[in-house]
């Protein structure tokens, strides 16, 4: 636990007299507390900065998010109530050879899953092969049999991922969970690039960034890849839950960015298997949905009945092939926490590659040495529900009460397929302007990548989540997380 | 556009407009009910307000006037907060749709109207003046701010729609009461009361200018049916929703020759060419029973070709 102000620099600020390092992974500072290379120019600059022109920026950084209405909804609270997703002045820097490594782990990533979906809900040779056990998959929450043995025209499964990783002590980057279903933040990842350039354009001009503006031209270009009917210009349609949903702003933001329209289920019907909207100029045909609706609540005829989000009849227009969706239907099945712990085997099989991206070690609580181990050590792991994302339903073992962890090991006894552990991670930590100082705080990453069938675009750069609460482990904004700026170097 | 942006459109101006108007109603209920006790007027103008097609939670009950306290009855409160609310929720809907100054400015009365209501003992008077005002300043950004295209003509549709039927249904309450025949001012509570409507319509200064003081019933019938220049007239708004309904075939593309826009010029043509001699010699009640319907006819006509039309309808258009 050297501090930092035993030597370099860092002694000449008070900015950062309260910034001290630890064991996990500082991206600014090394052991020694120097900074490294692609830091240095920032730390040039902040040193002469006097703390109210920091506080300044902040503040016309958090006008900005709210005069924009960039907000989120949080659930539970009365009514939902809309927050701003909490922004964090200083920006995460990535050298450009870092960003090669992270950019080619995750295409393969991605094109292995794609190939192990259309797999798993057709020939099934994965399966077959015993490579991954038929039992884990089928038995997956998010498993979906009406995909089973059906023939479709649309061989990409997964066209929009938000992978999380995170950055290990020794600094190598690993990955955390695949969301492949409809993962969210990227308008975030948008925003806090225009935000940064507005209050804190200075720190531009010391470095070359590459771009991610045309991300929204890159998410059209692959919905594009997906109609069905190439001939004519397809009609896109971006489909939200409404305006109650937490990421509503997100959608219009991407319908907005697109140039498409965004629906609401109510706004489509489906009549002879062709999905429509209704426009005030009569019935326009539909070609690709970008939903961002769960499986679950798609269609009340194939899915949960009571949804009223959905279209009734879509999934069978989808059968037919006349409408594409992004993604896919059933790629939940592929971010299943248990599924997850097969992936370096997934990619292996299919590519004959080694991953490129790790994976964190991660215990099946469904074999019996595993959860014999994971029950015995419950203090020092993490412990996830399979099925869930955003930071639900976890439970991390040094930051838990014996009474939480009992009721964990109840609900894990009952019912061991649903859950995993893995080791808890000491997440690489970045510093963090808070309203008094700089101090390090933990993050993680989750770059988009866009797949098209033969290759996979992913912008440079991503959403950097921040655990803001001193100490916090958990980066999801529906648990007080907030989240910066992120930018990978030209050279 | 999307028939589910073009309905809150619609919506979003015509709860505000019934805002106004229960709020201007009101208003005059206010003031009439210090002056005489019984208000035999204000009540007629309350079951204008009170016949709301749309639930607000208000009973019939609650519509019946206190004794003067010089303060509205607490539902009629509610009724007025929840139009601006109903107004609120469809914006929300199309807030991607609508300038943010149109928003900004419809929130902010909003949120300005519910502490207001919050606290019962406030003054009456100032929360029916931040309605109207706020209702005529929205207006104005809305103007200023929005393109004129489809959307707008949506919200002129609204707007004119509602004025046009409540205008005609408190002609109806208030001539009804009195019978047809009797269509000479007795005596000066009758006066007040006359002039109670025409304040209600937001026309008195408008009748005056045109007709001087002199208020005669057979004139005022005249004036807020007839009259093509006050914008509170009957004839204006069925002018204003042709006029809107025009420009949104021609936006589409369409024929102007459909249901909607044959219901609504008849409804112009009559109000054009009538006169209110012939009106009173046949029934005065039946005519505004009759504009009633026919703003009916044009709303559900509006919807069935715009907004949920069957898919059979439109597969075969």
């Amino acid at each position: 636990m050297a501090p930092v102000s035993g030597g370099g620099p860092v002694a000449l600020s008070p900015l950062f007299a309260s910034y001290r390092l630890d064991s996990s992974f500082d991206e600014m500072f090394d052991a020694d507390g120097q900074a490294r290379a692609p830091y240095r120019a920032l730390l040039a600059r902040l040193i002469d900065l006097p703390i109210e022109d920091m506080r300044r920026r902040q503040r016309e950084a958090d006008a900005a998010f709210l005069q924009q209405g960039i907000t989120f909804t949080v659930y539970g609270d009365k009514g939902g109530t809309e927050r701003v997703f909490p922004y964090d002045l200083l920006p995460r820097i990535l050298t450009n050879a870092e960003w090669e490594r992270i950019s080619r782990g995750l295409s393969q990533r991605l094109l292995a899953l794609n190939l192990f979906l259309r797999d798993i809900y057709g020939e099934g040779r994965i399966l077959a092969e015993g490579i991954v056990p038929r039992e884990l998959v089928v038995t997956a929450q998010h498993y979906r049999r009406e995909m089973r043995g059906l023939y479709h025209r649309q061989d990409v499964r997964i066209s929009v991922a938000g992978t999380d990783l995170v950055r290990l002590p020794d600094g190598s980057f690993a990955v955390l969970e695949d969301n492949l279903r409809v993962p969210s933040g990227v308008s975030y990842m948008l925003t806090n690039r225009q935000i940064t350039k507005r209050v804190f354009p200075q720190l531009f001009t010391d470095y070359e960034i590459q771009p991610i503006d045309h991300y929204a031209q890159a998410l059209l270009a692959t919905l594009r890849s997906l109609a069905p009917n190439q001939h004519s210009s397809p009609t896109i349609v971006v489909l939200t839950p409404g305006v109650f949903n937490s990421a509503y702003f997100e959608h219009a933001f991407l319908a907005r960015q697109m140039g498409v329209e965004l629906v609401e289920g109510r706004d489509l019907l489906v009549h002879d298997n062709i999905v429509y909207m209704r426009t005030t100029g009569g019935l326009r045909r539909v070609d690709v949905i970008y939903r961002r609706v769960d499986d679950d609540f798609l269609d009340p005829l194939a899915f949960r009945r009571d949804s009223a989000l959905g279209v009734a009849g879509l999934f069978n227009a989808y059968r037919a092939g006349s409408v594409a969706m992004a993604n896919a239907i059933g790629t939940g099945v592929a971010d299943d926490k248990a599924v997850y712990a097969y992936v370096p085997a997934i990619i292996k099989f299919y590519l004959g590659e080694e991953p490129i991206l790790p994976n964190v070690e991660t215990y099946l609580l469904g074999n019996d040495a595993d959860r014999a181990y994971a029950l015995e050590h419950l203090g020092e792991l993490v412990v996830k529900a399979v099925g869930e994302s955003g930071g639900y339903g976890m439970l991390i073992g040094p930051h838990s009460t014996s009474a939480e962890r009992e009721e964990f090991r109840r609900r894990i006894v009952a019912n061991p397929r649903n859950y995993i552990a893995q080791p808890t991670l000491a997440l690489s930590r970045c510093p963090s302007f808070l309203d008094d100082g700089i101090e390090p705080r933990h993050v993680d990453l989750r770059p988009y990548v866009l797949c098209n069938g033969e290759e996979c675009t992913v912008v440079p750069g991503g959403l950097t989540r921040v655990a803001l609460k001193r100490g916090s482990l958990v980066v999801n904004s529906s648990q007080g997380g907030g989240s910066k700026d992120t930018w990978v170097l030209a050279e | 556009m999307l028939s589910r942006v073009a309905d809150s459109f619609y919506w979003m101006r015509r709860y505000l407009e019934r805002a106004e108007h229960s709020a201007r109603v009101l208003d005059v209920h206010l003031s009439l009910s210090l002056d005489d006790p019984t208000d035999a007027v204000g009540r007629t103008l309350l079951s204008a307000v009170g016949e709301t097609p749309i639930d607000v939670g208000v009973e019939a009950s609650d519509v019946v006037p206190r004794e003067a306290t010089g303060r509205i009855d607490p539902g009629h409160r509610k009724a007025v907060v929840g139009f601006v609310v109903g107004a609120r929720e469809n914006a929300r809907q199309i807030r991607e749709h609508i300038s943010s100054d149109m928003w900004e400015q419809l929130n902010s009365m909003y949120l300005a109207l519910r502490d207001i209501g919050a606290e019962d003992d406030t003054d009456s008077s100032s929360f029916l003046r931040s309605v109207i005002e706020g209702t005529h300043l929205f207006h104005g950004v809305a103007e200023a701010t929005l393109s004129h295209g489809e959307g707008w003509h949506f919200m002129q549709l609204g707007r004119y729609i509602e004025r046009a039927t409540t205008t005609a249904t408190m002609l109806e309450d208030y001539f009804g009461e009195r019978g047809n025949t009797t269509l000479d001012v007795q005596d000066a509570g009758e006066y007040v009361e006359w002039v109670g409507l025409l304040r209600a319509c937001a026309a008195f200064e408008a009748y005056c200018r045109a007709n001087t003081a002199d208020v005669q019933p057979q004139r005022l019938a005249e004036f807020l049916l007839l009259n093509a220049e006050c914008p509170r007239s009957v004839r204006f708004a069925a002018d204003r929703i042709e006029d809107s309904l025009r420009a949104i075939a021609r936006g589409l593309g369409r024929q102007a020759t459909g249901r909607p826009e044959r219901f609504a010029g008849r409804l112009r043509a009559a109000l054009n060419f009538g006169t209110i001699d012939e009106i009173l010699e046949d029934s005065l009640m039946r005519y505004v029973e009759s504009i009633r319907r026919q703003c009916d006819q044009i709303h559900a006509a509006l919807n069935q070709t715009y907004i949920s039309y069957t898919i059979e309808t439109a597969i075969a258009r």
